[in-house]
């Protein structure tokens, strides 16, 4: 008849001029949720600016370690950074983007953010399962004003590998001898009791819903959520907030070193205001591109977001790279990425 | 006349007809005929065997590393590797068994009602709803479970069952614990929802198909409805009855997303009910892309491999009950 032959002409030819909007070259990244809300940002700006889009997955550290070694992405995100040995092993090159810090948050009525104070070994403790009341006396004695309720206290970790997990765990081990020998450090590990949430939004979710439960969440989900977190102790014994302030100072004692893969850990680092769960978090490229031209596309997104980045990264609290680490960064780039014919793609 | 199909015989049979057909043709399209559909069906058979051969292939490092022991450890710890599938399996099989311990009667009773107690128009209103209800994508009802039904029954029934069901002698320890809202019970009762289309839809159409004459002669001799059903309904369509739970069964033991939402993702037993515990399938759903490691990976294959190895047990149950059931049918009248 002819109205089906109507019909099927005009969805052909929708199809068809579809076509051409699906061929926009957009480079696609996996891994950490830690930074994913930035990264979200600076891919909406840069497609206004470019009309270049980045697809990022945020599947978790694990999951972006996974896929950039098999090649299925063009960057991988990682709030754990590789070592150099495994990074030589896999033929991949390793560079931060920000720092961030991860937060503790609760769910106790009445209770505001800020207003409870944790110190290291009393938040080992919780999260190995040995204080199991709110009202324990190690909590007590710590927050003497708090009406703290006699309720079990819910754990909620990751039920995903994680780098916050990783950062929050190599926190966990440094301060406290006993979660190093049960537990120790990961981006999964077997925790001591406690709720799996799926990635950083799956943790907020649960700390929110559960009443008197208690959680890590990269900071901006705390902030953009409104959640409660706690204030901890740091390694000079001053119980801080976390904030862009306590994160800078933090990051400021940070050795980056482009030969070893910029592999720094900044948890428990001195300085008499800086936040004890700091990290930063890296992207993975191939050191061999096959196709350069895509790989140009990446890190040229890179560079457009370490330059014009700095204050989108801080209206969601996290720290910008300094400017000489980024230099480093960019030499690191020319030094190790190469195409096929051993040309060096960055100049 | 005389069926064959050999060449001679099928000329003959098409002299016969008003409007013969070239017989050698029809040889030719009967023999494509045969060779596609059995093309067809050997792949099915060949499909099966691959994903067993990769299952077992891509499971042989952990089996290798810990042999039987990984079907009864605890253990789940990617960083010293070692792995254990007892919380996983546990998980499955309770939140299955819950599901259909609820979802077999309420799907008796629609059924029942759709077909013997229903006013005539409400049993397509009624039958439409259950199969849309069947249609719903899994995650939709963990988006729902979590976001809508995990908060009301934190909030209202978990403190009840805590101070009224925690207490009883021997369910007692199975029902009480912190109302977190999400848990294996909460799982359980998702699935139930889910398994219940499946197994209404089925039981209900098989309940039509029995002939009226024998209900008819059944009510005529003065048996209640009640009897009817028990002596002459039921005992008709058993197989049918039995196929439906099994379906019901067999989506309750691989549904994925809708209890990775709700189940709490927690690598521990517990005898508590209401607390969290893990499923086989919400396992491979959370780790599998990130398993970071030959021993991490090859151990979430072995996860599968078992899954596989469930279901295929729980079918072949199935058939052996009907077998059973079938031998009895001479005796005993």
């Amino acid at each position: 008849m002819n109205l089906k032959r109507v019909i099927f002409g005009m969805a052909s030819g929708l199809v068809l001029a579809a076509a051409p909007l699906t061929q926009a070259a957009d480079i696609t990244g996996a891994g950490a949720t830690f930074p994913y809300p930035l990264y979200a940002k600076w891919a909406d700006a840069y497609k206004k600016q470019t009309g270049i889009g980045l697809n990022y997955q945020s599947i978790g550290s694990g999951g972006g370690i996974k896929q950039i070694k098999a090649r299925t992405v063009d960057f991988g995100a990682s709030d754990m950074p590789l070592k150099p040995e495994d990074l030589k092993e896999s033929g991949l090159t390793q560079f931060p983007t920000v720092m961030g810090g991860v937060v503790p948050v609760f769910n106790l009525e009445g209770i505001a953010a800020g207003s409870l104070k944790f110190t290291p070994k009393v938040l080992a403790e919780i999260f190995m399962n040995n204080i199991k009341k709110w009202n324990d006396p190690a909590i007590a004695s710590l927050n003497p004003g708090v009406a703290l309720p006699d309720a079990d206290i819910s754990v909620v970790h990751r039920s995903d590998g994680s780098g916050t997990t990783f950062i929050f765990t190599n926190y966990l081990s440094k301060v406290s001898p006993a979660w190093k020998s049960k537990v120790g450090e990961n981006t999964s590990v077997q925790w001591p009791s406690g709720v799996g949430g799926k990635g950083n939004e799956g943790v907020a979710q649960y700390v929110q819903r559960i009443k008197g439960s208690i959680g890590y969440v990269e900071y901006a989900y705390a902030l953009q959520n409104k959640m409660t977190y706690a204030l901890l102790q740091n390694r000079e014994g001053n119980f801080v907030a976390p904030s862009e302030a306590s994160f800078k100072t933090a990051a400021a004692n940070a050795k980056w070193d482009m030969d070893k893969g910029f592999y720094e850990i900044l948890t428990d680092e001195p300085g008499k205001d800086s936040w004890p769960i700091t990290g930063a978090t890296f992207i993975l490229m191939h050191k061999f591109q096959q196709d350069p031209a895509r790989a140009k596309d990446v890190l040229n997104f890179f560079k457009w977001a370490y330059e014009n980045g700095d204050k989108m990264a801080t209206d969601l609290d996290y720290i910008p790279m300094p400017e000489a680490v980024v230099k480093m960064i960019k030499t690191s780039w020319n030094k190790t990425m190469m195409d096929s014919s051993a040309n060096h793609i960055w100049k | 006349m005389e069926l064959s199909t050999s060449l001679p015989a099928k000329q003959a049979v098409m002299a016969d007809t008003p409007n013969p057909v070239d017989p050698k043709r029809q040889q030719f399209y009967d023999l494509l005929f045969r060779n596609t559909t059995r093309l067809f069906a050997f792949l099915v058979l060949l499909l099966l065997a691959g994903i067993i051969a990769t299952l077992v292939v891509g499971s042989l490092p952990s089996i290798k590393q810990f042999g039987f022991n990984f079907l009864f450890s605890t253990q789940w710890n990617p960083v010293t590797e070692e792995f254990g599938a007892l919380v996983p399996i546990v998980g499955t099989l309770v939140t299955s068994f819950i599901a259909l311990l609820i979802g077999i009667p309420v799907s008796f009773g629609i059924a029942l009602y759709l077909t013997e107690l229903s006013p005539r128009w409400l049993k397509r209103p009624l039958g439409v709803a259950i199969e849309l209800l069947a249609g719903i994508p899994s995650i939709i009802y963990g988006m729902w479970g979590l976001f809508i039904f995990a908060p009301w029954f934190a909030d209202h029934i978990e403190p009840w069952m805590n101070d009224h069901l925690g207490k009883l002698p021997f369910f007692g320890p199975f029902l009480e614990g912190p109302p977190l809202g999400i848990g294996m019970l909460t799982a359980s009762l998702i699935l139930a929802i889910m398994v219940i289309p499946f197994i209404a839809s089925v039981m209900r159409d098989v309940f039509d198909i029995v002939p009226p004459m024998l209900k008819e002669s059944a009510y005529g001799v003065g048996a209640t409805t009640w009897e009817v059903v028990s002596h002459v309904v039921l005992p008709y369509t058993r197989v049918g009855v039995i196929g439906g739970i099994m379906l019901g069964l067999g989506r309750a033991l691989g549904e994925t997303m809708a209890i990775t939402f709700v189940i709490g993702n927690a690598h521990e037993l517990n005898k508590s009910l209401l607390m969290p515990g893990n499923s086989i399938a919400s396992a491979l759903a959370n780790e599998f892309t990130e398993a970071v490691g030959e021993l991490y990976t090859s151990s979430l294959i072995e996860l599968g491999l078992i899954l596989f190895f469930i279901t295929f047990v729980v079918l072949s149950l199935s058939k052996l009950l009907l077998l059973q059931m079938a031998k009895k049918e001479g005796k005993g009248t």
